[in-house]
């Protein structure tokens, strides 16, 4: 079972990848909107890759009103 | 017409295959003017019927197959008539559309969705006419319309309670979420699913598999396994219709089309 930082680091990891963002310059408590520069469908992409690399369903309403990737993370976490 | 390029769409026949492309920005949103070259499609595809043995619908726009019904241009059109004209409009665009997605459900070739990114509402149902939707492992799938106060108005439920059990429908509906292509793949709502940037690839092979059949048998075959559910389609028309009646509509598309929200698209 993964801890909760290793969630937040696997979607870090993730995103910087996928984002286009150079590794080790997004921070748990970064806005995801702000820091990826991401639209809401891009949003969905995200969602699709957080469920297809963890393995799980996250409905989006669970993810509404997140923007922070240590709230996403333990959202994550719930569902594991 | 063997092949067609519209503002919205395009087709191309080629060895019994018509690979219809949806290309009009931002996600496919569909309108007047893509409901009028889907006719334009029907009627074509009807004249190629015979010589057809499959038809691919896929998506040109980058995010995805279609974002549904074009919420923007339902507003601006509604809320340019009074409630009377702007009932029998609305009324008259679903018949249209229903006889689309009616033709396509019913027609004699075997009809792929390719998808990939995006897949709502009205989009979704287009997919769901489809004889099978193949995925793209990012594609995801939702009917968002209850924040609307509406329900899906394109054969959604009846198409969806066709192909799977009714606990997955009032999921999607009653929730509204939306659901990744493994999920959707798992309880039998996606055929196949292709990697990454595969969709079409995987799309193509399954057609050229099809063509290998006889044609009277394919069609037979189809419509003896996939009925049209006309009675259940035309209660949701008038059930559509009743609910846009209430203000609480109009209130809500407003709302979504005013949004500055990062999630629009979600309910």
């Amino acid at each position: 079972m993964r801890t909760l930082e290793q969630t937040t680091q696997e979607i870090l990891d993730l995103a910087s990848k996928h984002f286009n963002v150079p590794a080790g310059s997004l921070a748990p408590d970064d806005d995801f909107f702000m820091k990826l520069g991401i639209d809401s469908l891009q949003t969905l992409e995200m969602l699709s890759r957080l469920e297809n690399h963890f393995g799980i369903e996250l409905p989006d309403y669970e993810v509404q009103g997140v923007s922070n990737f240590r709230t996403l993370a333990s959202r994550i976490q719930s569902r594991l | 017409m063997k092949s067609f390029t519209g503002k919205t769409l395009r087709w191309q026949w080629r060895d019994g295959v018509i690979e219809l492309t949806l290309d009009h920005a931002p996600v496919n949103e569909i309108g007047s003017v893509v409901l009028a070259e889907l006719e334009e499609f029907i009627t074509a595809s009807g004249a190629l019927g015979e010589e057809t043995s499959a038809c691919i619908i896929s998506s040109a726009r980058k995010q995805g197959f279609s974002a549904g019904a074009d919420l923007r241009e339902l507003y601006r059109g509604a809320s340019a008539l009074p409630e009377k004209e702007r009932l029998a409009g609305l009324r008259g665009f679903l018949e249209r559309i229903h006889a689309v997605l009616n033709a396509l459900d019913a027609a004699p070739f075997v009809t792929i969705a390719a998808v990939h990114g995006v897949c709502f509402g009205g989009g979704f149902e287009l997919a769901l006419a489809c004889d099978m939707i193949i995925a793209d492992k990012m594609a995801r799938f939702a009917f968002p319309e209850l924040r609307l106060g509406l329900i899906p108005g394109w054969g959604g439920i009846p198409r969806l309670k066709r192909d799977l059990g009714n606990a997955f429908v009032r999921d999607l509906l009653l929730t509204g979420r939306s659901v990744n292509a493994t999920r959707a793949h798992a309880i039998g709502l996606v055929a196949q699913l292709a990697a990454e940037g595969e969709v079409l690839r995987v799309a193509r092979a399954t057609a050229a598999q099809v063509a290998k059949f006889d044609g009277v048998t394919r069609a037979a075959a189809k419509k003896f396994i996939k009925p049209i559910l006309h009675e259940e389609l035309r209660r949701e028309i008038d059930l559509f219709c009743e609910l846009f009646a209430r203000p609480t509509v109009m209130a809500a598309l407003k709302k979504f089309v005013e949004s500055t929200d990062g999630m629009p698209y979600l309910p």
